[in-house]
């Protein structure tokens, strides 16, 4: 027991280059290009990446790592999320490298952020310690605050991140109370130590325990934005840029699920009967609200933060089956997810730019005429959403679908079916409208912008990834069956 | 000598004062004094559960929990500014320009 720290490699990688991102960022003359800050941060990112390789290396050759007193443990199953965040952060970043080229001249503090962001919520999924869950949370949560409103001087981004803000710090007051709660009932915030103190704590103070799984399960759906917590999710997408969507939509909530898994099935096992409840409650709410709410949208990035809330309703699904279920079909459904939203949003962010003229279906319709290889994407990632075979959606549903059945919730997989033939309309709406005549005689309000080589870059990776996890999802099924055991097995003590 | 019982319902009063008042008061200062109520609810009854437990442990998470709020607070100004700056008002009622 002691500080290892090769267990915070990637994330200390990430801080390094987020401050070297920051200190240089004023050296740079006023109105010079910021590029080779971002280039900066891909690399850091690039080499956080490589770091988890290495810690993946260290794990197999000797097995699970614990540092700082039992409080952050690396395994197969954090080492996943940590490459999933690294992989997302460095698309955004290679996909967002020529978005704040021109208007804005604080682009530096952009890519810092992300980096930032990112060490948080990678601290999130290897600490096995609430509270130090809580700060990795925080950091990553103050990050994209920050990053949401970052169009400063524009009404609607301020307003964007004010509400994030406020819903936010909300959301993470609830979460907090429940480790005090947590803490009550089993005297310990290590998620081992309050797996060992349960069985003590039912016995004597029941509604604690209740209570403090409640409120850790309320403060987490605020932030993977299941219904009836995603009030914030519409508002917030439509007013933050595209390619930070794209990153916040997916990376922070993968890093939340991570955490949901690990204190649901390794914390409070002994309450499964009771918080399973809970999570049917909300799948069902966020596959519905999610999903109908998207068939009144207009805009489109707010019909893809719909659309979110009904995926994290099709993820909570995975966590009725049995715990290898639960565990491998919710990871493959995050990189699933992670993949092809990145790759929508990096498309809105080739379509509109930094004005982000392009928002409503009105004006998406006909511009396949004028952009064909971006709406075709657009089109190829709308696909995936829907779930179309040979597809990472189709793979991921397929998945934690069957899990559910495999378990005797065939009522939840059948909601969820249907949810799925409802999403078919507002998407394909969104790819009809794409490819109709367009309203009036030309399109000029699309931006004739160049898709640049970074951009282009990252709109492959995405693709590849969308593809590669639809036709060879044997691959990712085979690492994430194997984080199962590793995280079955927790022998952590506790913070004394 | 006060039971720790009634410490943790005043926490428990105090959180959903915090709760009632984010959801009633309309003016984003207010709204954000009423999460960091809700904080101060939490460290209260982390203290408690600290003094009931006989461990140190409960009273250091009060100061990361400080920390933590600090750095909200400052990011969460910096925003009501930049709000302020752009819309000339703190009523959320009138921050209303993203809807469908």
């Amino acid at each position: 027991m002691s500080t290892n720290l090769l267990t915070l490699l990637p994330e200390l990688v990430l801080t390094i280059t987020g401050v070297l991102v920051m200190v240089l960022e004023p050296m740079i003359p006023a109105g010079q290009s910021r590029k080779p800050l971002g280039w900066l941060a891909i690399l850091g990112a690039l080499l956080s990446g490589a770091a988890a390789f290495y810690q993946l290396h260290i794990v197999n050759a000797t097995g699970t790592q614990t540092g700082f007193y039992g409080s952050i443990q690396v395994d197969a199953f954090s080492i996943f999320f940590h490459l999933l965040i690294a992989s997302v952060v460095l698309v955004t970043l290679l996909g967002s490298l020529d978005y704040f080229e021109s208007p804005v001249t604080h682009a530096g503090e952009y890519f810092a952020l992300g980096l930032f962001g990112a060490t948080g919520m990678m601290f999130m999924t290897s600490s096995v310690e609430l509270l130090m869950v809580f700060i990795g949370l925080e950091i990553s949560s103050i990050s994209t605050y920050i990053l949401a409103g970052f169009r400063k001087g524009r009404a609607t981004a301020s307003e964007s991140s004010i509400k994030y803000f406020l819903t936010g710090s909300f959301a993470t007051a609830f979460f907090l109370y429940g480790i005090a709660l947590c803490y009550g009932a089993t005297g310990s915030t290590g998620i081992a130590a309050i797996s060992a103190g349960l069985p003590a704590a039912m016995a004597t103070k029941p509604l604690l325990a209740y209570l403090a799984v409640g409120m850790v399960v309320i403060g987490l759906g605020f932030k993977v934005s299941a219904a009836p917590f995603h009030v914030w999710t519409p508002d917030v997408y439509q007013g933050a840029p595209a390619p930070v969507v794209g990153m916040m939509s997916t990376a922070p909530k993968a890093a939340a699920f991570a955490v949901l898994l690990r204190f649901l099935f390794n914390g409070t096992p002994l309450l499964r009967d009771h918080w399973i409840l809970l999570i049917e409650i909300l799948a069902v709410a966020s596959m519905c609200i999610g999903n109908l709410g998207a068939l009144r949208q207009h805009d489109v990035k707010r019909l893809l933060a719909y659309s979110s809330i009904a995926h994290a309703g099709y993820l909570l699904v995975a966590f009725t089956g049995t715990q290898a279920n639960a565990v491998s079909g919710a990871m493959f459904y995050t990189a699933a997810y992670a993949a092809m939203n990145v790759g929508a949003f990096l498309v809105l962010t080739q379509l509109s730019g930094f004005s982000e003229r392009v928002r409503s279906l009105e004006d998406f319709t006909g511009i396949a005429l004028k952009r064909p290889g971006l709406s075709a994407l657009l089109g190829f990632f709308l696909l995936s959403l829907i779930g179309i075979p040979f597809t990472g959606g189709f793979f991921g549903k397929f998945y934690v679908f069957a899990g559910a059945v495999h378990n005797g919730h065939v009522t939840l997989a059948i909601i969820g079916l249907l949810n799925s033939g409802v999403a078919c309309f507002y998407y394909l709406r969104l790819l009809a409208a794409m490819y109709s005549r367009p309203l009036t005689d030309s399109v000029s309000y699309v931006p004739a912008r160049k898709v640049t080589v970074p951009a282009a870059l990252a709109l492959a990776a995405t693709v590849l990834a969308t593809l590669g996890l639809g036709v060879l999802p044997n691959k990712l099924v085979h690492l994430v069956e194997r984080a199962v055991p590793v995280t079955a097995t927790v022998t952590t003590p506790s913070v004394q | 000598m006060v039971p720790t019982a009634y410490y943790l319902v005043l926490g428990a009063v105090l959180f959903c004062i915090g709760i009632a008042s984010f959801l009633i008061r309309r003016n984003i200062i207010t709204i954000f004094m009423s999460i960091e109520l809700m904080l101060n609810a939490v460290n209260l009854t982390f203290v408690a559960f600290a003094h009931m437990w006989g461990q140190v442990s409960g009273q250091i998470f009060v100061f990361f929990v400080m920390v933590v709020a600090a750095a909200e607070a400052a990011v969460g100004l910096a925003i009501i500014i930049a709000l302020f700056r752009v819309r000339q008002t703190l009523n959320v009622d009138q921050v209303n320009l993203l809807k469908n």
